[in-house]
């Protein structure tokens, strides 16, 4: 364990302010960058398409979106910048105590950031001024970026999970290995859940806006490509997810075993675990069979660690449990309609598809701040995992309420314009070239 | 060493956000005194033009800056960060305001829609350089100490001379906007516009020049040892090749030679930030911290540079392309036909 190498906040009245903050603020954050993750291969794929079959209509629906693509990216860009300062703001201890040990990666993400700002410009300005193939071929360091941002940040989190790349002497951090802390071992799993996520959220949020629209009338061809390319993109992820979900799972299970019992609620230490589904149902023997890939099993319980160590579990295992269920309803939607495009080459017909669908885009973004509340206050009380406590992290500067409150009024405020202004993006008139 | 090629690159992004970035929200001010939505718009509309392809790769640098203090310099990072929290905060605040209104401008379907947000997007855009010039001059003043939250929250950033390098962060962003949209207007051969910017250039330069006249009184009184710098060595070089720099800019403007302009008005702002830090050395917060002290270990700085190096490879090219695209007009931007 380590103090900060400020000295510490001494008291800080507002530790869970500055924690709700922040949550607040990732909350914002994080579903908007799925749109800078996914977006940009939704958009070039339809302009590949409009490329290959010279249908104006594809053109057309691909300038639509990368319009939408630049607002969403410009607020993604600034609740960012939010996210940057916070980090100073809300836990300078924390970031002077480790800021060095990983930094490397919000380094290497500067320049991610760099070439997706420059590119989806030339990209978003360039339609009709650069010639077709290198207007399409700018999109993809814009999906790289995406990618590369998307790396570089769960690089972070991977390791505030999963501590790696330096050692404490004397409460000091010394001999730190940048390059050990960036490629940490919960970078993997995160990252590549995450990354998905992007696309569960981008897709479905973009087909529940066209299954809206199904549902008031609006059928016609460009409705229908909208609607089929972005769930495309969302329904052959979402099976994966479920895949990826349980090697999150079992990732945790082996390296933060008391964040694995908070997420099922274990008191007490078990062999051949029983998962409860909800409502007091218990399904014999299955959490360690999902933890461990073996019914019997041990797994540890809250106990084995003292009170104060132990996280918060009620909104842990509550998270866990709607990221499970939406993560497995959003599967089987997906595998619904890769079914029937599949064999009869047509969207389901039934109301209730479409009623699933306009669910589907809010219900993605529940699960995706829902996994984020797992990993996050799963891991509390520490901020760097079983090395740095939150609380010793935190600024002893006060005033932590006023800037809670002012900044949700303009996230408030911002959520409102954007909502007004897409709405309006949305019912411009709809130019297909001649 | 490595600490001062550190702090180097860190100060190449102060020097282009200062420059990039204080030029569009230099814009912002110009766009608060445009004048009535009629009189004002052709310049609004310009602004909106030069501003819409770059502005969020400009806005990247103070990203980088942060990164880069907060990697090589962590424990100063946390105690400015502390301690500078309030004009930071607001800073932060006023960036949310300013790249959503902006954004969103054009989506506004009424005249008064697009009035609320231009008035927003221009308040903020004065508010946001003072507010991060103020915690640059209460560095300068020797207001942060180490520690968590261990300066002054108020005192440290509201004394002459942090207030003063505010200002001068506003005005000289005002005068760096005037010249670029100046040159800017003259590329899409406007020249009503060109004589309005030039106009505004003159003025602004002017006011910018006199309070960096009056800043060297300001700094005599207010922080001795920094006024010692500037007015010896390399600090007294900067000094000198600053106003040499603004006072060609000057003259460039009067003859509406724009394009030139750009470069020595960058060059006059390039040459404060290098003079600040000469006359700081080797002192990162002072009076205490130096560089070398604050700095990170040998390791975590040689990664960082060399990630840096990698990326700047990267970037400067594709910047550059960017840059090019813009200026030539190929990226203007074109309203949608309103609905
Ligand atoms: C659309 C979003 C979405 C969906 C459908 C799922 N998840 Fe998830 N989950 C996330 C989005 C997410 C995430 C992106 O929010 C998190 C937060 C941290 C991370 O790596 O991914 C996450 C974290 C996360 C963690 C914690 C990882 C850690 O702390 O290291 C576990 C154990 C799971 N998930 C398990 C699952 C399972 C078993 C799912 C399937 C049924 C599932 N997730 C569906
Ligand atoms: C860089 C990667 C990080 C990611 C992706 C991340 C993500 C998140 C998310 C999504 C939440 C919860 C959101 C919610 O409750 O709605 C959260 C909560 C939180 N995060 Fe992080 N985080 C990161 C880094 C940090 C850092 C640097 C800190 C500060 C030291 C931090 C401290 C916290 C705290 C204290 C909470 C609130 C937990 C609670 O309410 O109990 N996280 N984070
Ligand atoms: C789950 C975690 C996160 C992911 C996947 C993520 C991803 C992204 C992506 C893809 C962008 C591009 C902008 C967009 O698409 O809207 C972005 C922007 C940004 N993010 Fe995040 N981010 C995460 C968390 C964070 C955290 C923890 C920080 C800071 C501490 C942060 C800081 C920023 C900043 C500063 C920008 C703006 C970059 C610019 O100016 O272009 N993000 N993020």
């Amino acid at each position: 364990m380590i103090d900060g190498a400020l000295g510490g906040p001494g008291t800080q009245e507002y530790l869970l302010e500055a924690r709700e903050m922040q949550a607040m603020s990732f909350a914002v954050h994080i579903p908007l960058v799925c749109f800078g993750i996914a977006f940009p291969a939704m958009v070039v794929f339809l302009e590949g398409l409009w490329l290959r079959t010279g249908d104006p209509l594809y053109k057309a629906l691909a300038k639509r979106w990368s319009k939408a693509m630049l607002i969403l990216f410009a607020i993604g860009v600034v609740t960012g910048t939010i996210l940057s300062f916070e980090m100073g703001l809300l836990w300078p201890e924390f970031m002077a105590t480790f800021g060095d040990v990983f930094g490397l990666a919000f380094g290497i993400e500067g320049f991610s950031f760099f070439m997706e700002a420059i590119f989806i410009a030339i990209y978003v300005y360039g339609w009709d001024r650069l010639p077709p193939r290198v207007h399409i071929a700018v999109g993809f360091p814009v999906i790289l970026a995406g990618f590369a941002g998307s790396l570089n940040v769960i690089a972070v989190n991977g390791w505030m999970n999963q501590p790696t790349g330096f050692s404490i002497r004397n409460g000091e951090v010394v001999d730190v290995e940048p390059i050990t802390a960036l490629f940490n071992s919960n970078l993997w799993h995160e990252l590549t859940h995450m990354y998905l996520a992007g696309f569960m959220v981008a897709g479905f949020m973009v087909a529940s806006v066209y299954g809206y629209a199904w549902l008031r009338g609006r059928r016609d061809r460009r409705h229908l490509t909208g609607l089929v390319v972005a769930l495309s993109f969302a329904a052959l992820v979402a099976p994966v997810q479920l895949l990826v979900g349980d090697w999150s799972a079992r990732t945790v299970a082996e390296r933060q075993p008391i964040k694995l019992a908070a997420l099922e609620g274990l008191k007490e230490t078990e062999k051949g675990a029983p998962f409860e589904v909800g409502g007091g149902i218990e399904i014999p023997k299955a959490l360690s069979l999902l933890a461990f890939h073996d019914p019997d099993a041990t797994v540890r319980g809250l106990d084995t660690v003292p009170e104060e160590d132990q996280p918060p579990t009620g909104i842990v295992k509550l998270s866990f449990r709607a990221m499970v269920a939406i993560g497995t309803g959003l599967a089987a939607l997906g595998v619904w309609f890769v079914w029937m495009w599949w064999r009869r080459g047509r969207l389901p017909r039934t109301l209730w598809f479409h009623r699933a669908l306009v669910a589907a885009g809010p219900l993605s973004v529940v699960a995706l701040i829902a996994g984020w509340v797992t990993t996050e206050v799963g891991r509390q009380p520490w901020v760097v995992y079983e090395v740095m406590r939150t609380e010793d992290a935190v600024t002893g500067a006060s005033g932590i309420p006023v800037g809670f409150a002012a900044l949700g009024l303009v996230y408030v405020a911002l959520a409102a314009i954007a909502y007004v202004m897409l709405r309006r993006l949305a019912r411009k008139p709809f130019e297909v070239e001649a | 060493m490595l600490a001062d090629l550190a702090m180097a690159v860190t100060l190449v992004g102060v020097t282009a956000y200062v420059v990039l970035g204080g030029a569009d929200f230099g814009a912002g001010f110009w766009d608060l005194t445009a004048g009535g939505a009629k009189r004002g718009a052709p310049v609004r509309a310009m602004i909106k033009r030069a501003m819409a392809p770059v502005w969020e790769a400009n806005h990247v640098w103070l990203i980088f800056v942060l990164v880069m203090l907060w990697t090589a310099f962590p424990e100063a990072f946390g105690a400015l960060t502390s301690t500078l929290a309030i004009p930071l905060f607001l800073a932060a605040l006023g960036i949310v305001l300013r790249g959503g209104a902006f954004a969103l401008k054009g989506e506004a379907g009424t005249i008064a829609e697009a009035r609320a947000l231009g008035a927003t997007f221009a308040l903020s855009s004065v508010l946001v350089p003072f507010f991060l010039g103020t915690s640059a001059g209460a560095i300068a003043a020797g207001e942060v100490p180490l520690g968590n939250a261990a300066g002054d929250a108020w005192g440290s950033w509201t004394g002459t001379l942090p207030i003063f390098v505010g200002l001068l962060a506003v005005v000289t962003g005002a005068h760096l906007a005037a010249v670029f949209l100046g040159a800017d207007s003259q590329r899409a051969g406007q020249p009503e516009l060109v004589h309005a910017f030039r106009r505004r250039a003159l003025g602004s330069g002017v006011v910018a020049g006199a309070l960096a006249i009056a800043g060297l009184v300001v700094v005599n009184s207010e922080a001795p040892d920094l006024y010692d710098g500037l007015t010896s060595g390399a600090g007294l070089a900067c000094v000198i090749g600053s106003a040499a720099a603004g006072l060609a800019t000057l003259a460039l403007e009067w003859r509406e030679r724009f394009e030139v302009a750009r470069y020595s008005a960058a060059a006059a702002v390039a040459a404060i930030v290098a003079g600040w830090a000469f006359a700081q050395e080797p002192y990162l917060l002072p009076p205490d911290v130096t560089v070398q002290e604050a700095a990170a270990s040998d390791a975590v700085l040689t990664a960082l540079l060399i990630a840096a190096g990698l990326g700047m490879a990267l970037l400067v090219p594709a910047l550059v392309w960017l840059f090019r695209l813009a200026l030539s007009g190929r990226l203007a931007y074109e309203e949608e036909p309103r609905p």
